[in-house]
C-alpha cells in the first residue's frame, strides 16, 4: 500500500500493526515530500533525516516481531509515527536555535521532558520547525532564518510563532507536531493553516526543556489534522514532571477515548465582545455558522460577557516582555551560542546581544526591561498583574454559566507576508482572542470551521482549567458533523 | 543596658560619635545537593564538573526547590526566635555578571509586599560580661553564584575564568539590625552566630572555605543625632579580619569627619595584606535589580505545624548544651564554655565520658593539653587523629599508673602526630612508668649521692627540699618514675 | 506615554543591547506607541484586586535533597564560545565584586 500523506496518526498506527504499511515507508515518504516542497514552504529549520530513517527501520522490525509473536499490539502509541517539533524544544545533540542567530549552532546536552516522552511513546522526530525568534511573533516572519509560508497561499503567513509546526501538518509532511503557546502561538497558526491546535491548561504539560519566552504563560501543545489525533498526542505529553515546579499533579484522563464519547448538554458561551469591530466579516460568518452547527448538534449556545477582553492585550504586552527580558538575559556570549568578541566584558555582552537578537526580540526586551525598571514597576508590571486577575475572574464568571467559551481564533484571515512587520501593534492585534486564555491559564482548542476567500478560518474553544476533555469532546462532535478538517492545502 | 564605651580612637573632632554596625551574613547550608538542582555541593572539585542544565542556566532548564534547604532555613529562623512567614516567595534579582549563570539570582528578597522566609529574631551575645541582644532583621534563602578566577599578572591578564560548580549552592542570608557598637561586638556576634549555626547543624560556617561570608556596614552617629552615612565593607575572610576591617573603617570615618569632610556612602573592600579598606570602583549606573516574582517557582507556604516539627527536631543549641554539661557532670563554667565552643568538642567530650573516664578529668584534658594542641596547630578537634576511644585509653593508662601524667602529655602529642593508639606509643618509646622499687632505689641513691646538700637538709628535718630531689629522680628517668614512689623512697632513705 | 531618547538609552544599557542610532530612534516611536496603548489599563479599577503572578493555586513544590548525576565536562564546555583549563573564559572582570 502506498502511504497517503494525509493519513491520521491513528490510521498509520493501525496500518503498521496490521502490517499493511511500514514505518520506513511512511518516514521515507514524509522526507521525500519535505525535500520536494519545503524549499518553498520553509517549515523546517533542521531535519534529522538519518536518525529518523534508522529509527523507522527499527520499528519495522519491532512491528514484524510483534505480529510473529501474536502477542497482540504492545508497542507504544506513537511507534513509528513521524512527528515534527518546534525548534524551541531542547533536543539532545540536535540543533535547537529558537529561530535566533544567538543560538545558532547550539546542541543542547539534554532533552526536553516532552521530547523524552515523545521518544518513549515511539515517535520518530523528523526535525525541528521554524518559529518567530524565541516564539515572539504571530507570523513566523521574525525567524532569523527566513519566514515560513502558508501552505494554502504561499504569499501569506502561516501565523506564529509555531508557524513551522502548523505548516508542516497542513502541508501533509507529518500528522502530528508540537508547538508552544504563550499568547496564541499554537492556536493562531492552527487557525491560519486549517489544522487543529491545542494549548493545554497551564501546568498540564511540563515546560522543562522548552526555551522560555514568558514563563507564567508558556505552554507546550499538539498540532494535528483532527481532534482525535490531537487528543492522542496530548495523552503522550501531559502529566506532572518533577523537573517543572509549575507542572500540576492532576490526573491525566484518557483524552483520546473521550473524543468519540458523545456528551450531551454541553453549554457554549459566546462573548459579544468577540464579534465586534476589527473582526473580519468572513471570520465572523464562519464562526457563527459553526455555532449554528453546534446548535443543531444539540449543544446549548448562549451569550456571555467578557468585559476585560479588551484589556488583555495591553496586560499581556507588559507581563510577557517583562518575563522575557529576564529569561533572555542568559544569552550573553559566556556559556553557549555566539559571541561577538571584545576585550571588554560589557562590550562583549552588549555586542553579542545586539548582533544575536532580531528586531522584535529587542523590542520586547526593551519593553519588558522598562516595565520592570525602578519607577515603572508599580505602574506597569504590578498593574498588569492585577488586571490579569480581573481577566481570570471574567472567565470564572463565564464558566459558572457555560462549559465552553467560543470565539474566533484570530480576528483576521492569514495576512500577506510583509504586511504587518513594520507595525508591531497591528501584529499584536492578531492574538486579541487567544491572549486572554493564556493570562487565565485555561485550555484553548483551535479547529478549522470554514473558509473565506479560499483561506482557512479557525474557531477557538476555551474550557475550564484542566478540562481539555470537554473541549475535545465538543471538537470531536463538530468534526463528526463537518468536513472542514478533511480539506487539504493545494499541492503547490 | 550597659554598653561598651563609645569609641573615640583619634581624639579628633569625631568626638563622641558612636560606632553603629550592622552585619549581613551568607552561610552555605549543609545540604547534599544544590538549591534548585541535584548537583552535589562538594568543595574543591575540578572546575565545571558539578553542573547540570539548571545550575548552568541552560535555555529551557527550570529550578525545583530543595526541601532540606528550606528546613535548614526554618531551623535557623526558629533558633533565632524569628517570625516565620506563612507565605514567602522567590524573586529574580536581575543584573549582568558572568558569575550568574542566568544573569539573575533567585532570592527570597523581600519585595513588593512579599516577605522573606522569616523576620524579627534575636541573638544574645556577651558584651563586657553582660548579655546583649542583637536584633535579627531577616533570614532568607537564595542561590550562590559561580566562582570567578582572575589569573595573576600585573596590568591584568586579558581574561577571567568562570567555574560554575558553586553556582546554585544553597545560601542563607541573615541580616542584623544596626545593633552592634564596636568591632569587638561584631566579632562576638559572629562567633556566637557561628556557634549557633554549627550546633543547629545548619552550616559548617568555615570562613576559609567560604561557607560563611560576612559583609558589614558601619556609620558614626553623634549622641542623640541622626544616623551617620554608612559604608559597606566586603571581602573579609576571617572573624579577625572583620574586626580589623571595622576598626580601620571606624578610624577612617572619624578622620574624615575630623577633617570637616563628609563620609561617602560606598562599598569598600578590605585588603588583608595592607590592613586597609579601599573604595571599589563605583558602578557607572545606579543598580536597578528589577526584582519580580520568579514565575518558575511556586510560593512557599509554612504553617504552624511545620514550624512546630522543626522546633521539635532542633538540635541542642550551645547555651542549653553548656548548662546541661554543668548540671550533669559538675563541670566548671570555664571548662563548659570551652567544651561547647564547637559542636565537635562537645560531642567529643560526651563520647569520651561514656567510655568511663571521670568527666572532670576529661574536661581538664580537653581544656588543657588538647586545647593547647589545637590552638598551637590552628585545627579543630575533628580534624586530628584523636578519638574519644584513644583519649579514654590514655586516661586509663594514667589511672593504672602505666604512664605518669606528665608523660601522658607527650604520649598525647605522639598519638596525634603518628595516628597511633596510646599503648602503641608507650610501647614503642618505652614510656612506661617506673614503679618497680628496686629499679627506683638505684636512681634514688644516685640522686642523693649527687646532691649531698639538699639530702642533708632533709635529714635535718627541712622537707622543703624534697620536691627538688623528686624532680631530679624524674629527670634521671626521663619523666617515667612514678612520682609517689620516688617521694616515698627518698623519705625512706633520708629519714 | 512619551518615552524619550535618554530613557531608551538607559533601558538599552540595563538590557545590555548596543543599539544603533537608527534602532534607538525607531524604539522611541514604537515603544511610546505600545506604552500609550498599555496606558488603557489606567481606565480599569484595580482597587483591592490582588496581583496574579501564577494562575495555578499550587504551593510548596519541593524536591528531596538527593544528589543527581551532573553533565560531563566535555558536554559542559562543548558550547562555550571560549574556555581554558576547564573554565569558561570571559574578558577580564575588573572589579573584585
Ligand atoms: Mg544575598
Ligand atoms: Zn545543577
Amino acid at each position: 500500500m502506498a502511504p497517503s500523506v494525509w493519513e491520521s496518526a491513528r490510521a498509520l498506527r493501525a496500518a503498521y500493526a496490521a502490517g499493511t504499511l511500514l514505518p520506513s515507508q511512511v518516514i521515507a515518504a514524509a522526507l521525500d515530500r519535505i525535500a520536494l516542497r519545503d524549499p518553498k514552504l520553509h517549515a523546517f529549520l533542521h531535519l534529522d533525516s538519518e536518525r529518523a530513517r534508522q529509527e523507522a527501520v527499527e520499528w519495522d522490525g519491532l512491528y514484524a516481531q510483534a505480529r510473529r509473536n501474536a502477542a497482540g499490539d504492545t508497542l507504544p502509541p506513537l511507534a513509528g509515527i513521524p512527528v515534527a517539533v518546534k525548534d524551541n524544544l531542547c533536543t539532545r545533540g540536535v540543533p535547537t536555535t529558537c529561530g535566533s542567530r544567538i543560538l545558532d549552532g547550539w546542541l543542547p546536552p539534554y532533552d526536553a521532558t516532552v521530547i523524552a516522552r515523545l521518544r518513549r511513546a515511539g515517535a520518530v522526530i523528523i526535525g525541528k520547525t521554524n518559529l518567530d525568534e524565541f516564539a515572539m511573533g504571530s507570523s513566523t516572519e521574525n525567524s532569523a532564518f527566513g519566514p515560513t509560508r502558508n501552505p494554502w497561499d504561499l504569499s501569506r503567513v502561516p501565523g506564529g510563532s509555531s508557524g513551522g509546526s502548523a505548516a508542516a501538518v497542513a502541508a501533509g509532511y507529518v500528522p502530528l507536531a508540537l508547538g508552544s503557546d504563550t499568547g496564541g502561538s499554537i492556536r493562531q497558526p492552527a487557525g491560519f493553516c486549517g489544522v487543529v491546535g491545542l494549548k493545554p491548561t497551564y501546568g498540564r504539560v511540563s515546560r522543562y526543556g522548552l526555551v522560555a519566552f514568558a514563563s507564567s504563560l508558556d505552554q507546550i501543545g499538539p498540532f494535528a489534522r483532527d481532534v482525535a489525533d490531537c487528543a492522542l498526542l496530548l495523552n503522550v505529553i501531559a502529566g506532572a514532571d518533577p523537573r517543572d515546579s509549575t507542572s500540576a499533579d492532576v490526573p491525566v484522563p484518557d483524552f483520546l477515548g473521550a473524543t468519540d464519547q458523545p456528551r450531551h448538554g454541553i453549554r457554549l458561551g459566546v462573548p459579544s465582545e468577540a464579534f465586534g469591530s476589527g473582526v473580519d466579516a468572513g471570520v465572523a460568518e464562519a464562526v457563527r455558522a459553526a455555532l449554528d452547527t453546534f446548535d443543531n448538534l444539540g449543544f446549548r449556545v448562549e451569550e456571555i460577557a467578557l468585559p476585560t477582553l479588551d484589556a488583555a492585550l495591553p496586560t499581556y504586552y507588559l507581563i510577557a516582555p517583562a518575563e522575557a527580558s529576564s529569561n533572555l538575559a542568559r544569552y550573553d556570549g559566556v556559556r553557549h551560542g555566539m559571541r561577538d568578541g571584545s576585550d571588554d566584558l560589557f562590550e562583549m555582552v552588549t555586542r553579542t546581544r545586539q548582533r544575536g537578537f532580531g528586531a522584535e526580540v529587542k523590542r520586547r526586551i526593551m519593553l519588558g526591561t522598562y516595565a520592570l525598571s525602578a519607577g515603572y514597576y508599580e505602574a506597569f508590571y504590578i498593574k498588569a498583574q492585577k488586571v490579569r486577575t480581573l481577566v481570570a475572574r471574567d472567565f470564572d464568571r463565564a464558566f459558572a454559566q457555560v462549559d465552553i467559551v467560543v470565539m474566533p481564533t484570530s480576528p483576521t484571515l492569514p495576512f500577506a507576508i510583509g504586511e504587518r512587520v513594520d507595525d508591531p501593534l497591528q501584529m499584536y492585534f492578531s492574538d486579541i482572542f487567544t491572549i486572554p486564555v493564556n493570562l487565565a491559564g485555561l485550555p484553548g482548542l483551535s479547529l478549522p470551521c470554514g473558509f473565506s476567500a479560499g483561506l482557512p478560518v479557525g474557531m477557538q474553544l476555551v474550557g475550564r482549567a484542566f478540562d481539555e476533555t470537554t473541549l475535545l469532546q465538543a471538537g470531536g462532535a463538530y468534526q463528526q458533523a463537518t468536513s472542514w478538517h478533511l480539506r487539504h492545502a493545494p499541492e503547490a | 543596658m550597659e554598653r561598651s564605651e563609645p569609641m573615640d580612637p583619634t581624639g579628633a573632632g569625631g568626638g563622641t560619635r558612636e560606632v553603629v554596625i550592622g552585619i549581613e551574613i551568607h552561610v552555605q547550608l549543609l545540604t547534599a545537593s544544590k538549591m534548585f538542582c541535584g548537583c552535589p555541593t562538594e568543595f574543591g572539585a575540578p572546575p565545571n564538573t558539578l553542573v547540570c542544565p539548571v545550575c548552568l542556566g541552560l535555555p529551557g532548564s527550570l529550578p525545583v526547590l530543595n526541601r532540606r534547604a528550606v528546613e535548614l532555613g526554618l531551623r535557623t529562623a526558629v533558633a533565632l526566635g524569628c517570625r516565620v512567614h506563612s507565605r514567602s516567595r522567590f524573586h529574580r534579582k536581575n543584573y549582568y555578571y558572568p558569575d550568574l549563570a542566568k544573569n539573575y539570582q533567585i532570592s527570597q528578597y523581600q519585595y513588593a509586599g512579599h516577605p522573606p522566609l522569616a523576620t524579627g529574631g534575636v541573638l544574645e551575645i556577651q558584651v563586657g560580661g553582660r548579655p546583649w541582644r542583637v536584633a535579627i532583621r531577616r533570614v532568607h534563602l537564595e542561590e550562590d553564584t559561580a566562582r570567578l578566577v582572575h589569573p595573576a599578572g600585573t596590568g591584568g591578564a586579558a581574561s577571567s575564568l568562570v567555574d560554575y560548580n558553586r553556582s546554585g549552592v544553597p545560601l542563607m542570608e541573615i541580616v542584623t539590625e544596626p545593633d552592634l557598637r564596636s568591632p569587638g561586638e561584631a566579632r562576638e556576634f559572629l562567633n556566637a552566630l557561628r556557634r549557633l549555626l554549627q550546633f543547629a547543624e545548619v552550616s559548617s560556617c568555615r570562613m576559609e572555605e567560604g561557607t560563611l561570608r560576612c559583609d558589614a556596614n558601619l556609620s558614626l552617629q553623634p549622641p542623640g543625632g541622626p544616623p551617620g552615612v554608612r559604608t559597606e565593607v566586603k571581602n573579609m575572610n576571617s572573624v579577625r579580619a572583620v574586626e580589623r576591617a571595622l576598626a580601620f573603617e571606624a578610624v577612617r570615618q572619624h578622620e574624615v569627619l575630623a577633617r570637616g569632610e563628609v563620609v561617602v556612602q560606598e562599598t569598600r573592600h578590605w585588603d588583608e595584606r595592607r590592613g586597609v579598606t579601599f573604595a571599589s570602583r563605583s558602578k557607572e549606573e545606579a543598580e536597578d535589580y528589577r526584582y519580580f516574582p520568579e514565575p518558575d517557582l511556586v510560593p512557599l507556604d509554612v504553617d504552624g505545624a511545620w514550624v512546630a516539627a522543626i522546633r521539635e527536631a532542633l538540635p541542642e543549641l550551645p547555651a542549653a548544651r553548656r548548662d546541661r554539661l554543668i548540671a550533669t557532670f559538675g563541670l566548671a563554667a570555664y571548662d563548659a564554655d570551652l567544651i561547647t565552643a564547637t559542636p565537635a568538642m562537645a560531642k567529643f567530650f560526651e563520647e569520651t565520658v561514656t567510655l568511663g573516664p571521670h568527666p572532670k578529668v576529661v574536661a581538664n584534658w580537653l581544656s588543657g593539653a588538647v586545647a593547647a594542641y589545637l590552638n598551637e596547630h590552628g585545627v579543630e578537634i575533628d580534624q586530628i587523629a584523636l578519638t574519644p576511644a584513644r583519649l579514654s585509653a590514655l586516661l586509663l593508662l594514667v589511672d593504672e599508673g602505666t604512664v605518669s601524667g606528665r608523660t601522658a602529655k607527650d604520649v598525647l602529642v605522639e598519638m596525634i602526630a603518628h595516628d597511633q593508639e596510646p599503648e602503641a606509643v608507650v610501647e614503642a618509646r618505652g614510656l612506661q612508668q617506673i614503679s618497680d622499687e628496686a629499679t627506683l632505689r638505684v636512681v634514688v641513691d644516685k640522686v642523693i649521692a649527687d646532691h649531698p646538700g639538699p639530702a642533708a637538709e632533709i635529714r635535718a628535718g627541712k622537707v622543703r627540699a624534697l620536691p627538688f630531689l623528686v624532680g631530679q629522680v624524674m629527670r634521671a628517668t626521663g619523666g617515667r618514675a612514678n612520682p609517689e614512689a620516688a617521694n616515698r623512697l627518698l623519705k625512706e632513705r633520708l629519714s | 506615554m512619551a518615552i524619550d531618547w535618554a530613557t531608551v538609552e538607559h533601558v538599552a544599557r540595563l538590557a545590555r543591547l548596543a543599539l544603533t542610532d537608527e534602532e534607538r530612534e525607531r524604539f522611541v516611536g514604537q515603544l511610546g506607541r505600545i506604552l500609550e496603548y498599555c496606558a488603557r489599563l489606567d481606565a480599569i479599577s484595580i482597587e483591592g484586586v490582588p496581583a496574579t503572578s501564577h494562575v495555578l493555586p499550587i504551593v510548596n513544590v519541593l524536591r528531596e535533597d538527593l544528589p543527581a548525576p551532573c553533565l560531563s565536562r566535555d558536554e559542559v564546555l562543548a558550547a562555550a564560545p571560549a574556555h581554558e583549563q576547564g573554565f569558561f573564559k570571559v574578558p577580564r572582570v575588573l572589579e573584585a565584586e
